[in-house]
């Protein structure tokens, strides 16, 4: 079995920012291990601009954000295995992983950074009802074989769930000859990015239908036509509002799962709402040098953020590597007030620097206050004139502050104004 | 000139050509479908039954409980997962017990061994997850779980490899009498025999009026089912059946050999033969019903919903007989059919013997078919001799069930042989696990069109008018 410093599983944007963090924080040895034959993840398919706003101030389309940081990995000669199967991590950081040139093999690493990503819901789990014609996949999928293989799979399509690569795919189909009728989403709201809806929606006069969902699959060996309807308040259809379109494909865009079938071998404790694990400020998991990052930890609407906090993990594990652990001087809970939905990190467990916490509201709502709570007491407090569950929020807490909290748990919510 | 021609290659007449194989004959299965197992043997809760449903003295009865005896062999055999799990008829209240009573008597007298009725505190050690109304449940240990369409296409392939014929997409039109052979048609095909057998699923009634049968007739039954994710595989551990009642049968939950969790069926009854849509009302009413019996059961983890189409005989019984010369009638075979199929091919054999059919010993018989899983139950060691050799053994294209190259390439290559992505999945697991298919589709239908040397967009998801993809973008 080898030995190496730092495994890194996964070579998206997470895994390779990880990395240089990592290397830049003194450790040397470390392996990327990713299944695909290149590095850059999924951003390798996302052909359209809008990456790297953030972080290179300049708009980038998803290769050209992944090839900055794969020059990065190559500058600095960090190893890289590429179409390699990782298929199991024990809690005693134990990889076994599969590919072409070395078969099954082993390494004991001494940590390890979960960078999986994350995978679309499909339609099982949507439970849609009907037959099981070609024609139905998710949107990843179509655009896999637009934009990797080269194929069109469908020329009428309606597209379920307005999450973002749903809406990035209408206008790619729509750029392809393929006519999109309608995007259906079952929420009050869209889960995508505004100005996706904009760009990719409004400017192609596709209709968003808020509050609609698919009851029905049409067609024997193709999609033929979906059957739609309104929903109710308690997202339940209502049938007498349904609708019959026809169309050959039906996308599905209907949120993200992280992929964390490793992590669950390992034992990680799973944090029920982002399907991620429970991390702290360093990102790492309840099994001791192990962290995750990115998609995997929870769904991130933007890559930058998903490099700032691969950023966090890397440095997280140099430091775990370079001191044999951490010096944990608290343990302090993030709890859920009003209208958030959850939080990264969900515990704090060093005083000495500041937080950055993220976290998700659950609703659509337009001039508010959020605000960090010490019990009564207000720790942080700030202004927005909207927020939605589409777009991830964060707040900075101070060091000074963590090291003044007196009832062990920082609770983070959403007022109402007005 | 065929010697037996066996229309349907579902379990039934897939076991009967496997049986035939022994023999040589010239040996043609047809089916109408682009691939075998596609009727009622390709979506069912999978149960090898232990024999106490059926009334005593009908060929269900029989059948049922000497296919669940000789099911471990023939599975060993054709490499086949088989998991002898136990099931457990569960009563929700007192009034209950005396249905439970008289299944476990029936089961006696149809020759299933070691029946028990066991009480709410050992049922519950059994299965934890139960709900807390349990009273008592009739424990039938020999009961087992299979996976309908391995063990189909198993049972197929090893008859091809032993010499059988398969010709898919042939749907049988009519059928002549000429002399003493048969002419079976379908649109733009001939083939002619001396035996046929109708193993022709729901529509084995059609088939029969085809040559003036009109004795019996089937009605089409669907019964709608929810997988859940491995993660839950292991909320149950035995098949456990609900009492029947005056309310109907109820729905069972069970753990598949692949290691999921199954829940349904539900029945209804419908005109169209071919209807395997899932409903909306369906889908609920499996939630609710499991729900009442499992209250902890994670319904958020289903993976994917199916539907299959039960033949249900006008006669009440399985349909095992000669119906005219040289033609033998396997119709009507609702449950137990899964489990009774091993049992019936060799008598169905007996019976064409006795109408003339000569059986003469095939010598290069082989009863062993290689397991289509060999590849992922092997040691490390193992396993990196495989990939020295080939390499695409080392290559994973569907991530969620650890599905690898090699074993998407041997599927196309094996009897029967695979050539759409569903085909592929069936036989490799490819695109079976919780992402069902979002990431390694793409994969698959570049592989098929490769070893199959077809354009990539002629590759179909089940054959027929499923294309994929509409040829290459702008
Ligand atoms: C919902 C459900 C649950 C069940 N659960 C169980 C269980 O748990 N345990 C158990 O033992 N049994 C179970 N069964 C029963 C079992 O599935 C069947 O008894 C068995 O699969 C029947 O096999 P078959 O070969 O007769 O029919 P099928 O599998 O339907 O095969 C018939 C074949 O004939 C072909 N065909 C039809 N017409 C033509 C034509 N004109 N030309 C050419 N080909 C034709 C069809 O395409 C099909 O492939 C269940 C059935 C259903 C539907």
């Amino acid at each position: 079995m080898r030995n190496i410093d730092l495994v890194i599983i996964g070579g998206g944007p997470a895994g390779m920012s990880a990395a240089v963090s990592a290397y830049n924080s003194g450790i040397k040895d470390i392996l990327i291990l990713d299944r695909e034959p290149r590095l850059g993840g999924i951003l390798q398919q996302c052909i359209h601009n809008g990456f790297g706003l953030h972080r290179f101030k300049e708009e980038l389309t998803g290769p050209e954000y992944s090839w900055k940081y794969e020059q990065m990995v190559n500058e600095l000669k960090i190893p890289v295995m590429l179409g390699t199967m990782v298929l199991d991590v024990t809690e005693d950081k134990i990889i076994t992983a599969m590919n072409e040139e070395n078969g099954v093999f082993q390494i004991q690493a001494k940590a390890v950074v979960m960078a999986m990503g994350c995978r679309e819901r499909s339609r099982g789990a949507l439970n849609i009802a009907g037959m099981r014609p070609a024609g139905i996949y998710t949107a990843g999928a179509a655009q896999k074989f637009v934009n990797i293989k080269g194929y069109l799979p469908g020329k009428k399509v309606v597209i379920l769930g307005s999450g973002d690569i749903g809406l990035i795919m209408a206008r790619r189909m729509t750029l392809e000859g393929a006519k999109v009728i309608t995007v259906c989403e079952l929420m009050p709201y869209s889960g995508g990015l505004t100005r996706n809806i904009v760009q990719c929606l409004n400017d192609f006069d596709i209709p968003l239908k808020l509050s609609h969902t698919v009851v029905k699959i049409h067609g024997k060996e193709r999609v033929e036509g979906v059957t739609i309807a309104k929903v109710d308040k308690s997202l339940k259809p209502i049938m007498e509002t349904a609708e019959y379109i026809e169309c050959d494909t039906l996308l599905l865009s209907c949120g993200l799962i992280p992929e964390n079938e490793l992590s669950k071998g390992a034992s990680i404790t799973l944090d029920r709402v982002t399907g991620g694990a429970v991390v702290d400020q360093r990102r790492e998991t309840d099994k001791k040098g192990i962290f995750a990052c990115g998609n995997v930890l929870h769904v991130h609407d933007l890559v930058d953020y998903v490099s700032e906090e691969a950023e966090i993990a890397g440095k997280g594990a140099a430091e775990y590597i370079q001191n044999d652990g951490f010096n944990k001087n608290c343990d302090i809970k993030m709890t859920l007030g009003d209208c958030v939905r959850y939080t990264v990190p969900q515990h704090i467990t060093s005083n000495e620097n500041d937080v950055k916490i993220y976290f998700r509201v659950s609703d659509v709502h337009k001039d508010v206050t959020v605000e960090a709570k010490d019990g009564d007491e207000v720790i942080f407090s700030r202004k927005k004139q909207r927020v939605a569950p589409g777009e991830m929020e964060s707040i900075l807490i101070k060091s000074d502050v963590l090291k003044n909290i007196k009832s062990g748990a920082i609770t983070v919510g959403v007022k109402l104004n007005g | 000139m065929y010697d037996v021609v066996i229309i349907g290659a579902g379990v039934v007449g897939g076991f009967i050509a496997r049986e035939l194989s022994r023999y040589k004959l010239n040996i043609c299965l047809l089916e109408k479908e682009n691939d075998v197992a596609m009727g009622a043997s390709r979506a069912n809760s999978g149960i090898v039954h232990a024999g106490f449903d059926a009334l005593t003295g009908t060929k269900k009865a029989e059948f049922n409980v000497l296919g669940a005896k000789i099911m471990k062999r023939v599975t060993d055999e054709l490499g086949v997962k088989y998991k002898n799990n136990g099931s457990l008829v569960v009563a929700y209240s007192e009034e209950e017990l005396p249905t439970l009573q008289k299944l476990y008597e029936r089961g006696v007298a149809n020759g299933v061994e070691n029946l028990q009725i066991i009480d709410k505190a050992k049922l519950l050690e059994l299965e934890p997850n139960l709900t807390d109304s349990a009273v008592a449940a009739l424990y039938a240990p020999t009961a087992g779980i299979v996976c309908p369409y391995e063990l189909t296409i198993a049972a197929v392939g090893n008859a091809m490899d032993n010499g059988a014929e398969l010709k898919l997409d042939f749907d049988v039109k009519s059928i002549r009498r000429n002399g003493d052979f048969y002419e079976i048609s379908s649109e733009n095909e001939t083939v002619e025999c001396k035996y046929l057998v109708n193993a022709a699923g729901v529509h084995s009634d059609n088939i029969a009026a085809l040559i003036g049968d009109t004795s019996f007739n089937v009605t089409a039954r669907k019964g709608e089912y929810l997988l859940l994710d491995k993660e839950f595989g292991t909320m149950a551990s035995h098949t456990i059946f609900r009492c029947p009642t005056s309310m109907g049968k109820g729905i069972l939950v069970s753990p598949t050999v692949d290691g999921n969790l199954i829940l349904g069926p539900t029945s209804v009854n419908i005109d169209d033969k071919d209807n395997n849509e899932t409903t909306p009302e369906g889908l609920s009413e499996i939630m609710s019903k499991t729900l009442a019996v499992m209250p902890k059961a994670p319904l958020r983890s289903v993976i994917t919903s199916f539907c299959g189409v039960r033949a249900v005989p006008s006669t009440g019984d399985f349909i095992i007989e000669k119906a005219a010369d040289g033609f033998v009638n396997c119709a009507g075979i609702e449950s137990p059919g899964l489990s009774s199929a091993p049992a019936i091919a060799p008598y169905v054999v007996e019976l064409l013997k006795g109408m003339g059919l000569s059986l003469e010993e095939n010598e290069s018989f082989n009863p062993i078919r290689k397991p289509a899983h060999l590849f992922r139950e092997m040691s490390m060691e193992d396993k990196n001799k495989v990939i020295a050799e080939n390499p695409k053994y080392g290559k994973v294209v569907c991530r969620c069930e650890t599905v690898t190259e090699g074993e998407i390439v041997e599927a196309i290559h094996t009897n029967p042989k695979a050539t759409s992505v569903d085909a592929i999945k069936r036989r490799t697991r490819s695109g079976m696990g919780r992402c069902q298919g979002g990431f390694c589709a793409p994969t698959v239908v570049e592989i098929l069109a490769r070893e199959l040397d077809i354009p990539f967009e002629a590759v179909t998801k089940s054959g027929g008018n499923s294309i994929i993809n509409y040829g290459r973008i702008k």
